[in-house]
């Protein structure tokens, strides 16, 4: 019912403006990366594997790496152990009042990143919100002040910003399973614990794994937490990355590893995708 | 469901160990902007505890400093400019996706996705390098007299939530029911004029809501304009500007205002979103790409 012209008008400007300001610019960042900088500060462009072998030789970039991965891994799995119950619970208890709790916790989502991250800072500082009251209610003496600064402070601020992102693809999910499975299970003598193990965790799966790609991917490539919040201790691979194209000035280096980063994300969006697709029933 | 409340009433432990795992999420996510709003109230500064000598100077002061205001006028700039962008490539990307078949759709349908789940710093820099070529370069420089600039901020956000547009359009395109559009061709109409009597008030709300949430997530985009700001700051690069600086509760305040202002747009969001398709739907767009092949 749709002419070849009425297709070419809605195909092509956003295919144009997608290749020119999407696509183009993740090839040049793939190209950076195979260049060098001269010592005078100038981008050579003559193609070879120095950045790739430089990460491979120097720790402090793997090193970085994997701390990032193992901050972006801890955030995930709080992420869904906050997450997980809660959608639960509002998916098969919250009767009336699921539609209020449901608004609650997207209210959070939607309040700035920025603001969320300088209030934990607020909170967790030496003198700060929470080091001041224990010491009002006399249950320290002196302020903690490992708690700012610190990858904890990274962990902690993160897993507030991505626990309703979590959230919501599991209590999707949640949702999607037909009640009367559920009913099913009981009749044929099943507890609810078994129910919950054999029939709804099953099918929640796919839920599960969208929230849990979704606060990994975010997280490993966040920079702004680590350097409110982060303190030496917290750096991750993202603020290595600013400083290259910062003060460093080596930017085929920093899209190396960006480009390592894209891969990462994309490998495990990927197998995300794959399982969720192996794991839904419908 | 019935069943399962009485499996669970068997044993009660189970919803009660839900309930206070509810209230300490929800005490979680509420004790920062509690916190938050408490303290844009404090004579004392940002923390001491218990806050002292509640106050409106820090409102007043806030009202009176110009480069936050100004910030807040180049970030509503910003976001009215990247939703025209988005909606004006979004409209017609969700139509291709729906109806048109092309070498590449599969690539393209990532492609436009892809600023969705990529961390921002990756899509900040890969334009970084975009808005740096030489070519490029002189095009901007000639038209804001200089390489980095509210522009290329625009550019980026207008880019980036293309996806948001994409996905929310393509899934009311989903739910519409052809027919009328292929009556109203067969009654003589141009294309033209059933995408503009048929389709897009047919699309109303998804658009809207569309348009709404671009809106919002542009005002408080930070990673992809850290790389692509000039000389005018956005309100999140001036608290970020501030926060580099040291704090004080004017930021509280600022970021009071922008909590209620956000609230409003959420809720009112919301009650569009469930008006066209019940609560358990809304949110999902942002975590379910949309699956045309499904």
């Amino acid at each position: 019912m749709f002419s070849r012209g009425y297709k070419t008008v809605v195909t092509v400007p956003p295919l144009a403006w997608v290749a020119v300001f999407l696509l183009v610019p993740y090839l040049l960042m793939f190209c950076y990366s195979f260049w060098s900088v001269s010592s005078s500060q100038t981008i050579v462009h003559s193609w070879n594997l120095n950045n790739y072998q430089e990460l491979l030789a120097k720790p402090v970039y793997w090193e970085t790496l994997l701390r990032s991965m193992w901050i972006a891994a801890r955030v995930m799995l709080f992420s869904l152990l906050l997450g997980y119950p809660l959608a639960y619970l509002l998916s098969f208890y919250a009767g009336v009042r699921k539609d209020l709790l449901y608004q609650m916790v997207i209210i959070p989502l939607w309040v700035s990143y920025l603001v969320r991250a300088y209030a934990w800072k607020t909170i967790l500082g030496a003198d700060g919100v929470l080091n001041t009251s224990l010491q009002y209610l006399h249950l320290t003496s002196h302020p903690m002040d490992f708690l700012l600064y610190s990858p904890f402070a990274v962990v902690l601020t993160l897993t507030h910003i991505y626990t309703p992102f979590t959230f919501l693809p599991i209590y999707a999910a949640l949702e999607h399973i037909p009640r009367n499975l559920i009913e099913a299970s009981h009749d044929l003598g099943a507890s609810p614990s078994q129910t919950f193990w054999k029939v709804i965790f099953p099918l929640s799966i796919p839920g599960v794994l969208a929230g849990a790609t979704f606060a990994f991917v975010l997280s490993l490539g966040d920079f702004l937490a680590p350097l409110l919040l982060g303190g030496p201790s917290g750096i991750m691979i993202s603020n290595v990355v600013v400083s290259l194209f910062g003060a460093a000035y080596n930017w085929p280096l920093g899209a190396a590893i960006s480009l390592c980063m894209l891969v990462i994300v994309v490998s495990l969006l990927f197998f995300s995708e794959k399982l969720e697709k192996k794991w839904s029933f419908s | 469901m019935e069943l399962l409340m009485t499996g669970s009433a068997a044993n009660p432990s189970g919803p009660r160990w839900l309930l206070a795992h509810a209230a300490l999420v929800f005490g979680f996510l509420y004790l920062p902007i509690a916190v938050l709003i408490l303290y844009s109230f404090n004579g004392q500064g940002v923390g001491g505890f218990p806050p002292q000598n509640l106050t409106l100077d820090w409102y007043r002061t806030l009202f009176g400093d110009g480069a936050i205001w100004d910030s807040v006028l180049n970030s509503l700039w910003v976001a009215f400019a990247a939703m025209a962008i988005s909606l004006t490539f979004g409209i017609p990307a969700a139509l291709a996706l729906d109806r048109s078949q092309f070498p590449g759709k599969a690539l393209f349908r990532r492609l436009v996705l892809l600023p969705l789940i990529l961390p921002g710093i990756i899509t900040g820099l890969s334009l970084l390098m975009l808005f740096n070529l030489d070519m490029v370069a002189t095009v901007l420089k000639w038209i804001t007299g200089q390489r980095l600039s509210l522009l290329t901020i625009t550019l980026g956000h207008g880019t980036a939530l293309i996806s948001v547009a994409t996905t929310e359009i393509f899934a009311g395109l989903q739910k519409l029911d052809r027919a009328q559009e292929e009556a109203s061709l067969d009654l003589g109409a141009s294309y033209w004029q059933t995408f503009w009597r048929v389709t897009v008030p047919n699309l109303k709300l998804p658009i809207i809501g569309a348009a709404l949430l671009i809106f919002t997530l542009s005002m408080d985009e930070i990673a992809v304009s850290f790389f692509l700001i000039g000389r005018d700051n956005t309100l999140p690069l001036e608290i970020w500007g501030r926060l580099r600086r040291g704090i004080t509760p004017e930021i509280n305040a600022v970021s009071t205002i922008i909590f209620i202002f956000s609230l409003v747009t959420i809720v009112f969001w919301y009650r569009l979103r469930v008006r066209s398709e019940g609560a358990a739907e809304v949110g999902t767009e942002l975590i379910e790409p949309a699956e045309d092949e499904a």
